[in-house]
């Protein structure tokens, strides 16, 4: 191979420039992912902004749109996510401390672990069929809350899992071992210091599969949760909607004032996630100080 | 020293002086601490419990189902009409509308997920980094249905002032929405496994002489491949399994047009379908629920399991 010095110049030139190009056009490709998120928010905040006042949100759902709201699908997600919470959270950080403390390197672990991995990719509708045959017509649970709360609760126990690992596995090898020193037993050591140090790790962990579970509509749809519920649960027995289900209804209507209606109901639960998300990114960036 | 070890250690200590009082549990169980253990236990058995149970329900209500209907109708019949007489139940068309949305959506994701990945693992700031970040998490976060309404409202009329023959309801559209959809979650994924790619490799490449675009595609792409193509089908897996943006943007006519300019229905899209009417328990609707959430189910668990086969065997380990 010879090259003039010419060439080769020339050469060298349009190699940098192909680079060149690269990087603009990768910088583009993802601003613009960026920019499509700012039109998103923008199209429904213009979409639902004039609907979004305290008689939306204190109304019930109703065939006139001017006096429709949400009260019955804020109130049902509420209690929703109560109990998610009440039973993901318990169950989910016992699955992650067997796991990361008591359960070795077994090959009953192994199979745990794989077996979590790929609950974590199974659909949410799948799930929404669990629920159907399990929780709505085995265990006669009928449509209630409860039914969803534990159908949502298998959905993100493999999320929660997960990042309680994660946040377990950071606990640094020392803590245990000062622990064991002073004559501490196993469960004494897991539940009073790796616990607490790994706390706010899964904390977040927590509060993002939370929002998802907030967020999700099909498994609701298929254990029945009702679009037109023109009361508020009373308890985990009664029949309930959600914020995602009304919206969903919404949407599927033809007439433009219901697609304004939903926009406002999804400015509504976006303002709930953001406030979520918000709050795991706080307690993140708080302990990133501390167990340093 | 391991912690059986210490624990081990202490207890021979003990023995060798036995002037001292010191209270040993003779059994050598400590039953509340066994107690918690089984307990802990308990709960991660949920999990298997749980596998067991989609498996068990998908496989007995399908097997119903192929009582009825043989399994060459299902995989091979070309019509869906199970609600309606004269019915018929050849998946194809469902399998078919899946397949549709999930390769526009793939097409769509893939190539600027991983321009994404490359721009931010390879080019950008920390600063950018720190912006860029969230906001991709933030877009992961958003949920379906959301997009569903946005497909309806400015994805769909859009397309419709630049093609004038193209249905309310249409293909095109869905794939559009669940490609930005997965497209975060190949952008973030992929990042992380190009970042895993150790810095000495690319000093390496540039001492060489390589430009930035050489580098990028010739070493740090081809070193995290296991990472990156981990994601697509992980993004892949996810698009197959959406539901509320493909049922509110594809409609619910199953059918096995070309054209993505008309209404399809995708697996999930039925699902919904059937399950908003009032399905009544043991017929055979809510048997063919189950039949085809059996083929979601196991076309997503091949894919999630080639994608960890794929991560585990052909990880590139540096150290």
């Amino acid at each position: 191979m010879s090259f003039s010095s010419e060439q080769e110049s020339i050469y060298l030139a349009r190699r940098h420039r192909k680079a060149k190009l690269f990087a603009l056009f990768c910088a583009a490709i993802t601003w613009s992912g960026v920019l499509l998120l700012g039109i998103l928010l923008y199209q429904v905040s213009i979409d639902g902004f004039r609907w979004l006042d305290w008689q939306f949100i204190d109304s019930f759902p109703s065939r006139f749109p001017e006096r429709a709201g949400i009260k019955s699908a804020l109130v049902g997600t509420v209690w929703l996510i109560c109990l998610v919470a009440l039973i993901s959270i318990p169950v989910g950080v016992s699955t992650a401390l067997y796991l990361e403390e008591f359960a070795g390197k077994g090959r009953l672990a192994k199979i745990i672990e794989v077996n979590i991995a790929n609950l974590a990719g199974v659909p949410s509708i799948v799930y929404g069929i669990l629920g159907l045959a399990i929780f709505v017509r085995y265990l006669s649970l009928e449509r209630s809350l409860i039914s969803g709360a534990l159908t949502m609760s298998l959905l993100i126990l493999p999320v929660i899992i997960i990042a309680s690992r994660e946040a377990i596995k950071t606990v640094p090898q020392s803590i245990r071992y000062a622990a064991y020193s002073l004559g501490a037993t196993k469960w004494q050591t897991t539940w009073a210091h790796v616990l607490p140090a790994s706390f706010p790790g899964i904390m977040t962990g927590v509060i993002l599969a939370l929002s998802r579970a907030i967020g999700e509509t099909a498994p609701l749809i298929m254990i029945g949760a009702l679009t037109f519920v023109a009361f508020l649960p009373e308890g985990p027995m009664d029949s309930f909607t959600a914020l995602p289900i009304q919206i969903y209804n919404w949407v599927s209507r033809p007439q433009e004032e219901f697609h304004e209606l939903a926009a406002a109901g999804i400015i509504i639960l976006l303002a709930v996630l953001l406030i979520m998300n918000a709050t795991a990114i706080f307690i993140r960036n708080k302990t990133e100080r501390r167990l340093k | 020293m391991t912690e059986k070890q210490l624990a081990t250690a202490s207890a021979a200590d003990l023995a060798a002086e036995p002037g001292k009082r010191v209270t040993i549990n003779k059994s050598g169980i400590r039953w509340g601490e066994a107690l918690i253990k089984s307990w802990l236990g308990l709960c991660a058995f949920i999990s298997i419990v749980t596998t067991a149970a989609i498996v068990f329900l998908l496989l007995s209500e399908t097997l119903k189902f192929f009582e009825s209907v043989s399994p060459a109708e299902f995989f091979l019949g070309t019509t869906w009409t199970p609600l309606f007489e004269p019915s018929s139940f050849g998946v194809l068309p469902l399998v078919w509308g899946t397949m549709v949305v999930t390769v526009g959506a793939a097409i769509i994701a893939i190539p600027t997920g991983l321009a994404s990945a490359i721009y931010l693992s390879e080019y950008a700031s920390d600063r950018v980094r720190r912006i860029i970040k969230p906001v991709l998490e933030l877009l992961a976060g958003i949920p379906t249905v959301v997009y569903g309404y946005f497909a309806l409202t400015f994805v769909t009329p859009s397309l419709r002032n630049i093609f004038t023959d193209i249905q309310v309801f249409n293909a095109l559209s869905a794939a559009i929405v669940v490609g930005i959809m997965i497209l975060p979650m190949v952008a973030t994924l992929s990042d992380n496994a190009l970042r895993a790619v150790p810095v000495s490799l690319r000093q390496g490449a540039y001492a060489l002489g390589a430009t930035s675009y050489e580098v990028t595609t010739r070493v740090v792409v081809p070193a995290g491949l296991s990472g990156v193509m981990a994601s697509f089908l992980l993004a892949i897996s996810r698009a197959i399994g959406e539901t509320m943006a493909v049922t509110l943007a594809a409609g619910q006519t199953p059918n096995m047009s070309l054209s993505m300019f008309e209404s399809i229905q995708t697996m999930t899209a039925y699902i919904v379908q059937v399950s908003l009417g009032d399905t009544p328990s043991g017929g055979i609707a809510y048997q063919t629920l189950f039949a085809v959430a059996t083929l979601l189910f196991a076309i997503t668990l091949v894919i999630n399991i080639v994608s960890q086969l794929i991560l585990n065997r052909f990880r590139e380990v540096y150290d």
